[in-house]
């Protein structure tokens, strides 16, 4: 039954890709990921090799030493074996010391704060209950939900929280790193293939916990200078087409006091400058106007326990609430 | 000077018993009904995450979900694995080494009953709107009462600090009782591998908890009286509180798991009716996991940023604890090698533990190199390691246990086909439920989410593991179904029915209320063996027989703790709140609780200034054995 199991573990594992085309730690798509790989593998192995000499010896011992109806005598009562005892003492100290070397190692590479490099891309990340607030200095950006990074390029990242732990993951990319309330903690990850990975919160945050989720965006580095470009360029002061403009005036009355769509303004709320290019509506919903439209009714039903955001749906009537979705829809 | 016994009968006299072996049958009983809330939330949990994006309690299914599984982990670690293993400490560690009793009896019996109002008032907050919903771990801000609005994670401070003072003082004993209390010749070498992991598990329990009670105090307040210890605002540290709990919380994985190796040592020793192999090297290996296990807590945090020093230290110190539990495990395979093994249920959940076990320990390992933890780290692999641990490891031992010392302890034998069911569909569901998790874990599914999206490849490692789940529920039902009828069967035990080898097995079933009518003379390791190989009939007696000295029941033990969970309340809802005047009167005021502090005082005043000596059990009445019980 056990046997069954390892072997079918093994070799789902050894062919970790095979079970989804999706990046995870077990198909990563950076070089953190893949030392971290490595390194799951290489304990994962001595592991295997362990736990297969235990089983061989604990299967053989329970089937050949069965009592039989002839053993009346007690067995021989041995005591011990001195020689024994120093082999399973010395060899399992030889396995621990294979693993801790590049343990060792790696904790010292991974570990290692790039977050003062002039070549890295810095991103400040600030955990709330429940989005993901990413800023950069560099280029003085403001944004959220989207984590827009160039491929090929290390990103250095500053991790905070505003209220209760998080945790910052993009299982695709490496490892994670606690976003903790009054101190900054440091990661960097980088990309080698262009797409959009998953983000994850993996600390337990409160009810939405589950649904703290964001995107990892990776850009060629001329379309990340774009995107920069983009952000960076503000939208008119002025709405042109008269249908939108109605939807821009229930946004100024409704949003703007929380949420900027000045990219180069911190706001309180998620930033909203290229709304209409995100991944997700809360992080984990597709973006289209029916979500955005049941967010903005009510968020707490879509995440529950948010609490900072007021639902709109008897303040805004079903028509303007159709425009201000519009509206939204126009931010690119 | 015989004093005239105080005798009560039915239900007071289990109020007011000092005898370990009453006193070990009440933990059990209240271990299990904990055990069985804990693994309702268990199956409630699975329930939900048994398809994705689905809410199995209506619109409040997240917050029902977080409270379930904060609920479920501090249930099953604090009130119901704990409690169970103190049971079978009090049950049989005094008959192991040859005693009348623990060093303590009455501090033995508040031990009991702090843990029962302790987990009483943590559980009754399923009724005060709302349980703690901040995970076990209980981490802050989160816990705080600006996060965690509810009283929930109040009745999680003080119902923890309640019992947990019932672990201490039930650790202390055992020490002294372990230290002091051994039959002539019973040296320290030559104690079973049970009592000797009840000996090491009280030092941990001496280490560990009182730092744990630290930081429930400052947790408590934090959220009663608005001190600042954990409020980043005002200079206070969130980290603070994760180093204390894990402080705590690391050794109180090996309080666990100690007991369970010792089980598992004396059993399968048993049922290879062969000595353990390598006596010394297990003692010693004991000993060194205890130590070790206070060096390793900051590896739960390697992704708290604490830097590579720490990281790689704290790698380093973990990955040396498998070389200890490698030689534990290598023993069991020399001991059961060259023996003559019986396949009855105990020995089934024993032996299947050693495998099972492992499994549980290589992860350990993985998840000790800190740089690739912090991918595994949070997410569905840490889940599945640790129940390979605590269920795999604890769990099997604790049924094997009790299959083993049932007659022992209630003086009927279990069903075996009925244990054999268990122990198939224990261990089926248990391997369907939890091996798929590491591979979610792998594939980045993080822990404590109340749900997840589908399409991401995890929707039939989820469906297989709650399925799982449930056939673990099934086959605990099957155990308690066979207690049920075997305690309704007539027919006794008798009193050495597995050709036992230690000390528990020479006392005539059932067991007299004084254990031994003459202290038996210990000669050897497995010294019920060694009388069996020398053609003796039980053991030698190292005393004539005299009058043996018994203490008093008493009520105050039960009384004492009542207090504290009078004053518990009083404290919680100092702030007021209820509907009703009266009631929000004598607690903003304090009065409740200075009414249960009082009841706790008066009662520790009068075991101070009554004179307790005990009373004797005369020759004559010790002739007619077997009807004390």
């Amino acid at each position: 039954m056990m046997f069954l199991l390892m072997m079918l573990t093994l070799s789902l594992v050894l062919s970790g890709c095979s079970f989804t085309e999706e990046a995870s730690p077990l198909n990563p798509q950076g070089s953190v990921g893949e030392s971290q790989l490595f390194l799951i593998n290489l304990s994962l192995g001595i592991m295997f090799g362990v736990l297969a000499v235990v089983f061989a010896l604990f299967f053989y011992a329970i089937i050949r030493f069965r009592r039989k109806k002839s053993d009346k005598d007690y067995p021989e009562q041995v005591e011990g074996s001195h020689k024994l005892e120093i082999i399973w003492t010395v060899i399992p100290l030889i396995l621990i010391t294979i693993l801790a070397v590049p343990t060792v190692i790696y904790a010292f590479v991974l570990g290692e704060d790039l977050t003062e490099d002039p070549d890295v891309l810095l991103v400040e990340v600030v955990g709330h209950q429940y989005w993901w607030e990413f800023n950069y200095p560099q280029l003085d950006i403001y944004t959220a939900q989207d984590l827009v990074m160039p491929v090929d390029k290390t990103v250095a990242f500053k991790i905070t929280a505003s209220d209760v732990l998080h945790s910052f993951w993009i299982p695709g990319l490496g490892g994670k790193m606690d976003a903790i309330p009054g101190t900054e903690n440091v990661l960097y990850y980088d990309a080698n293939t262009t797409g959009v990975l998953k983000g994850k919160c993996v600390e337990l945050c409160g009810q939405s916990h589950a649904l703290m989720d964001f995107k990892a965006v990776v850009l060629e580095q001329d379309e990340f200078d774009t995107w920069v470009e983009d952000m960076k360029t503000p939208y008119p002061e002025e709405v042109e087409n008269v249908e939108l403009a109605e939807g821009y005036e229930i946004f100024k009355n409704n949003c703007i006091s929380c949420h900027a769509i000045d990219a180069t303004q911190k706001g309180i709320f998620p930033n909203l400058k290229g709304f209409a290019n995100r991944e997700t509506v809360a992080g984990f919903k597709d973006n289209n106007a029916e979500e955005i439209k049941a967010w903005i009714e009510d968020p707490n039903k879509m995440k529950p326990g948010v609490s900072d955001m007021p639902a709109f749906e008897n303040v805004l009537s079903d028509e303007e609430l159709d425009k201000l979705v519009e509206y939204l829809q126009s931010l690119d | 000077m015989a004093h005239k016994a105080k005798k009560y009968k039915g239900l007071m006299d289990w109020l007011t018993t000092v005898d370990h072996k009453k006193i070990g049958i009440m933990y059990l009983i209240a271990g299990a009904f904990f055990f069985v809330i804990g693994g309702i939330e268990a199956l409630l949990i699975r329930l939900q995450l048994m398809f994705p994006d689905i809410r199995a309690f209506g619109d409040d299914t997240a917050q029902i979900f977080n409270e379930l599984i904060t609920m479920h982990g501090t249930t099953m670690i604090f009130l119901a694995a704990m409690p169970i293993l103190f049971g079978l400490m009090n049950a049989i560690v005094p008959l192991q080494i040859g005693a009348r009793d623990v060093a303590f009896p009455f501090v033995n019996a508040l031990g009991f009953w702090t843990f029962l109002f302790g987990g009483l008032l943590l559980n009754i907050s399923l009724f005060t709107g709302g349980m703690p919903d901040a995970g076990w771990t209980s981490y802050v801000p989160l816990a705080s009462n600006e996060f965690s609005t509810s009283r929930g994670v109040d009745f999680y401070t003080i119902g923890l600090q309640i019992a947990g003072i019932g672990t201490l003082i039930g650790g202390i004993n055992f020490l002294v009782t372990i230290i002091n209390m051994r039959a002539p010749g019973m040296t320290f070498m030559r104690m079973p591998l049970f009592t000797w992991a009840t000996f090491v598990a009280s030092i941990i329990i001496l280490f560990a908890f009182p730092a744990f009670a630290v930081g429930l105090i400052l947790l408590t307040f934090d959220r009663l009286f608005d001190a600042n210890f954990f409020d980043v605002a005002s200079g206070g540290s969130p980290v603070l509180w994760q180093h204390i709990f894990w402080i705590f919380g690391h050794p109180e994985v090996y309080i666990l798991i100690l007991p369970a190796f010792g089980i598992i040592s004396d059993i399968i020793s048993n049922f290879s009716r062969k000595r353990l192999f390598g006596y010394a090297s297990m003692v010693f290996a004991t000993m060194l996991i205890g130590f070790l296990g206070f060096m390793v807590w900051a590896h739960h945090m390697f992704t708290v940023g604490l830097g590579p020093v720490a990281n790689a230290l704290f790698a380093v110190a973990t990955m040396l604890i498998a070389v200890p539990t490698g030689m534990k495990v290598f023993n069991w395979l020399l001991t059961l090698w060259g023996g003559q093994i019986t396949y009855n249920t105990a020995n089934l959940f024993a032996m299947s533990f050693i495998p099972t076990f492992v499994m549980g320990g290589v992860t350990g390992v993985m998840l000790a190199v800190a740089p690739a933890n912090a991918q595994m780290h949070d997410t569905y692999f840490v889940v599945g390691h640790f129940h390979y641990v605590i269920v795999g490891g604890i769990v099997l031992s604790l049924f094997a246990a009790a299959y083993y010392w049932w007659p022992r302890m209630f003086n009927k034998e279990l069903n075996e086909g009925l244990g054999k069911f268990t122990f198939w569909t224990f261990y089926i569901g248990f391997h369907l439920t939890f091996f798929v998790q590491h591979i979610l874990g792998l594939m980045g599914m993080p822990r404590r989410v109340f749900t997840y999206l589908p399409n991401q490849g995890w929707d039939t490692m989820n469906l297989v593991s709650s399925i799982g789940a449930f056939l673990m529920g099934i086959g605990f039902l099957a155990t308690v179904i066979n207690i049920v009828i075997t305690t309704a069967k007539k027919k006794k035990s008798v009193a050495d029915p597995w050709d036992g080898r230690t000390l528990e097995w020479a006392i005539p079933s059932p067991t007299p209320e004084y254990n031994f009518k003459q202290l038996p003379l210990v000669r050897s390791i497995d010294p019920l063996f060694y009388e069996k190989v020398q053609g003796n009939k039980g053991m030698t007696p190292a005393e004539p027989v005299g009058p043996i000295h018994m203490p008093n029941a008493s009520i105050l033990p039960f009384v004492m703790s009542f207090g504290l969970f009078v004053a518990g309340l009083g404290f919680m809802y100092q702030d007021g709140g209820l509907n009703n005047d009266f009631l929000n009167f004598i607690f903003e005021n304090f009065i409740v609780a200075f009414v249960g502090i009082g009841i706790t005082l008066l009662c520790m005043f009068l075991r101070s200034v009554i004179d307790d000596h005990g009373y004797h059990i005369e020759v004559e009445e010790l002739e007619d054995e077997g009807a004390k019980i």
